[in-house]
């Protein structure tokens, strides 16, 4: 699934009046990637640093990529470390599971549950979060952008 | 393609969009929505909570992604100004001008504000958007940091005032109603109700002063009291005014619409306006010469007028519109239905009032005893919901009427019988319009075998949740035709109890997470909900630390270390009974300024060190370690302190040594990981200076031994710990204490603290004092030896982590760099550091 970018310019203003600009540039920077618009794999680190079923973060120039290994199946996905609920880097440090076979992450800080496939908030009404393509290539994470 | 304009995202203006969107010839039209407030449509009947969470996201209706999905044009922070019936268009405040082919109205109402001298004083406030909330809860803080005692009045004692009472109450300030009327809630109840309300109301701590008219609002620049006249005056810091809507029927007037003498837009039962290319729904429409301020006739309204635009159907809206209600919040039971009361020759009442308990229940009859015309429950709300359906569904009343309100003499029997006596049209969930018929097939047809899963599909109860009890009664009765019962499940992945998966671990010698979900599991990944309720049990069972399955752990356990609101950690050493040596709060005073940490004393008597980044824990815990101190567990749902009193050996009123009891009960229990977090304490004498009582388990030093209670706790529902055992000796006082702990840590449900275990343990104090002290199961010795078992494998997780370079290796931020997170700021607070707020 497309995600639409967050709220743009005209509309910025009507989103939260509170909303410090900060913030939303912050969200600005992630942006769902599908495999087939992937330009750039970057090398983020070797398998071994990520724990089984569970998560770690990675950075790719000022993003922070939260990346999440489903051992029993060995699959990988990656999101925004950022949570759209308080807007702090947390999503990594999440526990990960699925809600009916959708794998998902929750929250570390409210329990906010997100899938990783499509990034939606499954248990509210939060922007959709944006995920990343991932690739284990020679042993190597590979998370996959446009630039 | 046709235009239809809705003005007011409000409930009733997005359930129209909602409703629109779902209907099958909706494909021709486009929708722009106008909203005045700032944000989009939220849920207004619970804008309560949001003083509890603080979270306005959490309370609204849709996303926005939601409405361009739907090739929505939704236009926040614009009102519209002007209708131009001639040309069919209209403006906004910003001067811009749109077209339509049919205009809904759904602008709402406002709080209406009476005109009493001096209401424009700061400090005086309105209960309606987030907005006024955010206001409120400023202007009591600042109260607050004035003086300890702060008062707030609420201007009305109707349903909305008293949930406003109880908010300012939550605020923190003295609550009082002041209502004009001679009784509260004058709409929906009677004096005897009334005054039975008050009473509770007082009991817990809401004043009330009816019969009073306000003349006055006295103040220079801000509120400081009122007066009601005759030198009768109250002293107030804040008022909030909650005397009845206005609908907010202005646009009506620009455009010559007919409205009613004291306001909203006159509609027909099509809910078309006297302009028919004009409807009005939701609180701004006057229907039979009413104004409904509730939400599921809003709703109602707005599915007419969907089905009117959109296929010209014979929709139309009822001529009787139900309008009972609950109270919501406050912590009391009111309800009322039907026609509350009534003269005697209109019906019959049959009343029961107990004031001692503070219960009254009213219920009116026809004259033939056959029919139910309404009711008032307050102090006990249980059946209102079966009453309710009884007096919707015209059900034929039983023929001792009174055992309805009074209970069934003999054997356990209920007067109604169950929820599936009623029709399959009894409509259950007002919001949504679900019926019984509805939520029976989705559970039997469907196979939507949970109440989640029923609600997801049919949306019932997803609105005011009024409904619930029913609804959980008929998907359990339900599921019972079939053979099946709702199952105390932990979640999708488990359909066991936690006792239940506590003894299939241990009986079959499960040792970690991905066994356990392989072996027991009905298939996935798990998820957050059931890995920490393994993690507890495996804890439990082999007293293993957070560090062996550390991705299965709870935020906190995790990191071994409590997250904070920024994503930073605090770290707490164990301070064992609260006694520390002035060399170690040097220690903590130096390593806390190396890492320029907040410090704070916390309520278990010990020291809380906030602001770590995940990266430092180790580098402060090898510190902490070095100065001899251990892990205080502070993030672990295990024992966290034993709070004690100075004691004998200092207190001259002393009757025994609590502080070495403390310390020697702390490093007892220390590590051992339980259901929940629980606390103890112990008094050198019946003073209770270490407020024992307020404990899971505590100890009083009384003459000729200890005196042993247990399942207390402080917190959001504080309960006193009940007596176990008395003037026993120390070592029996400690035995029993370790089966009462071990007996909680195997049978508790997940997250249930020892109160609400024993409060839920059947035959309560007395079943518990069979088992720990007379042996009755015959599993004493069990327990003991248990206890023994963790006492005998405790192990400091920090100092593990710490010296173990594989676990280490996890307090980085990121996996592929050395950088910090630069998203987290701090900002200075009374000469320390604080999270920068973001919002
Ligand atoms: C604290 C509280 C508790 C409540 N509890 C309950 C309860 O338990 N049960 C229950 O049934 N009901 C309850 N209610 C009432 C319920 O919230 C209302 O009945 C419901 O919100 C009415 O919906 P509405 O869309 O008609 O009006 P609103 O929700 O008020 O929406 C109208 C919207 O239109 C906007 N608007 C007005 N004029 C214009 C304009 N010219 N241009 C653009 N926008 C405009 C307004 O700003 C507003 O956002 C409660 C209300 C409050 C305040
Ligand atoms: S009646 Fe309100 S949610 Fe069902």
């Amino acid at each position: 699934m497309g995600l639409t970018p967050l709220i743009q310019g005209e509309q910025c203003k009507h989103n939260d009046i509170k909303t410090p600009i900060m913030k939303a540039t912050l969200l600005h920077q992630y942006h769902t990637i599908a495999p087939e618009e992937v330009t750039l794999w970057f090398k983020a680190a070797p398998v071994s640093k990520f724990p089984k079923n569970g998560g770690a973060c990675i950075k790719y120039k000022d993003q922070q990529i939260a990346v999440f290994n489903f051992a029993k199946e060995n699959i990988w996905y990656a999101c925004q470390n950022l949570c759209p609920h308080k807007m702090e880097m947390v999503l990594s440090r999440g526990m990960i599971g699925d809600e009916n076979l959708e794998p998902k992450v929750a929250c570390p800080l409210h329990k906010n549950t997100f899938s990783l496939k499509t990034g939606a908030h499954l248990n509210g009404n939060l922007n959709a979060i944006a995920t990343y393509p991932v690739r284990i290539i020679e042993g190597f994470v590979h998370i996959g952008f446009t630039e | 393609m046709k235009t239809v304009i809705v003005v007011g995202n409000g409930m009733v203006g997005y359930k129209f969009c909602e409703k629109f969107m779902a209907h099958e010839n909706s494909s021709n039209f486009k929708l722009i929505v106008f909203g005045e407030e700032p944000r989009a449509a939220y849920d207004r009947v619970h804008l309560s909570e949001f003083f509890s969470n603080r979270d306005a996201q959490a309370l609204q209706l849709a996303p926005l992604e939601w409405y361009s999905a739907h090739n929505i044009d939704l236009i926040i922070n614009e009102r519209v100004t002007d209708i131009h019936r001639d040309h069919k268009t209209i403006s906004t405040a910003s001067d811009k001008e749109y077209s339509y082919d049919y205009l809904v109205l759904a602008t709402g109402s406002a709080p209406f504000v009476p005109p009493i001298n001096g209401v424009e004083k700061k400090g005086v406030f309105v209960y309606r958007t987030i907005e006024d909330l955010e206001g409120m809860l400023a202007y009591a803080e600042k109260i607050k940091s004035r003086k300890d005692n702060g008062k707030a009045a609420i201007l009305g004692g109707g349903l909305l005032g008293l949930e406003a009472g109880k908010a300012v109450m939550d605020m923190g300030l003295e609550p009082h109603v002041v209502e004009y009327a001679p009784k509260l809630m004058p709409r929906q109840l009677d004096s005897r109700s009334s005054n039975v309300l008050q009473l509770t109301l007082e009991s817990i701590g809401i004043q009330i002063h009816t019969g009073k008219a306000t003349n006055k609002i006295l103040g220079n620049g801000a509120i400081t009291g009122m007066d009601f006249g005759e030198d009768d005056t109250l002293e107030v810091d804040m008022l909030v005014v909650s005397a009845g809507i206005r609908p907010r029927d202005e646009l009506a007037k620009t455009c010559d619409l007919k409205t009613g003498v004291r306001g909203g837009i006159v509609v027909n039962d099509r809910m078309q306006t006297s302009d028919p290319c004009i409807f009005a729904i939701g609180e701004v429409a006057l229907y039979n010469q009413m104004i409904y301020g509730l939400v599921a006739p809003g709703y109602e309204m707005a599915e007419v007028a969907v089905n009117q635009i959109l296929d010209n159907r014979e929709a139309a809206m009822k001529k009787e519109i139900d309008m009972s209600t609950k109270l919501k919040l406050i912590g009391v039971d009111v309800a009322s239905f039907g026609v509350p009361y009534m003269p005697a020759d209109k019906g019959l009442s049959i009343i029961y009032e107990n004031k001692t308990k503070g219960i009254y229940k009213r219920i009116n009859v026809s004259h033939d005893g056959k029919t139910l015309l309404g009711g008032i429950m307050v102090g006990d709300a249980a059946d209102y919901s079966i009453l309710h359906q009884m007096y919707l569904n015209n059900i034929p009343l039983p023929d001792n009427a009174e055992e309805l309100i009074v209970g069934a003499r003999g054997e356990g029997g209920s007067a109604f019988g169950s929820a599936m006596d009623l029709p399959d049209t009894a409509v259950i969930c007002s919001c949504e319009a679900v019926t019984k018929g509805q939520i029976c097939c989705s559970v039997l047809d469907d196979g939507n075998e949970s109440v989640k899963a029923v609600a997801k599909a049919t949306k019932a109860g997803t609105g005011c949740g009024g409904c619930k009890p029913m609804l959980n009664d008929l998907v359990a009765e339900s599921l019972k035709t079939i053979g099946k019962t709702v199952k105390n499940s932990i979640c999708e992945h488990f359909n066991f109890s936690r006792q239940e998966l506590y003894d299939i671990v241990k009986a079959r010698g499960i040792k970690d997470y991905n066994e356990l979900l392989d072996s027991a599991g009905s298939g996935g990944y798990g998820c957050e909900v059931c890995k920490p309720v393994a993690a507890s049990i495996f804890a439990s069972i082999y007293n293993e630390t957070a560090n062996r399955q550390e991705t299965i752990q709870d935020s906190n356990d995790r990191y071994l270390a409590n997250i904070q609101r920024n994503g930073t950690y605090s770290v707490v050493p164990r301070v064992a009974g609260g006694e520390i040596t002035p060399k170690q709060l040097m220690a903590l005073g130096r390593i806390a300024q190396k890492f320029d940490l907040y410090t704070k004393i916390t309520g278990g008597q010990r020291i809380d060190m906030f602001g770590a980044k995940l990266h430092e824990l180790p580098l402060i815990w090898e510190e902490l370690l070095a100065e001899g101190f251990e892990t205080g567990q502070a993030y672990g749902k295990s024992l966290r302190t034993v709070k004690s009193c100075v004691g004998s050996t200092w207190c001259r009123y002393g009757m025994d040594e609590s502080v070495s009891l403390a310390i020697e009960i702390e490093h007892r229990y220390k590590g051992i990981r339980s259901p929940h977090k629980f606390k103890g304490g112990v008094s050198g004498c019946i003073r209770e200076c270490a407020e024992a009582r307020c404990k899971d388990f505590g100890l009083i030093a009384v003459e000729g031994g200890w005196n042993v209670y247990v399942g207390g706790n402080g917190g959001a529902n504080p309960k006193h710990a009940e007596l176990l055992a008395e003037k026993v000796d120390k070592k029996t006082a400690i035995t029993y204490i370790d089966r009462f702990v071990m007996f909680y840590i195997k049978t508790a449900q997940p997250l249930q603290r020892t109160a609400a275990w024993l409060d839920k343990l059947e035959g309560g104090i007395t079943y518990l004092k069979n088992v720990v002290i007379n042996d009755s199961l015959g599993i004493a010795d069990e327990l003991d030896a248990e206890m023994q078992a963790y006492i005998d494998t405790y192990q400091c997780e920090w100092k593990e982590a710490v010296e173990n370079p594989e676990i280490r290796s996890r307090y980085t931020h990121f996996v592929n760099s050395d950088a910090e997170d630069d998203n987290i700021e701090f900002v200075s607070l009374r000469e320390q550091k604080m999270p920068k707020e973001w919002a």
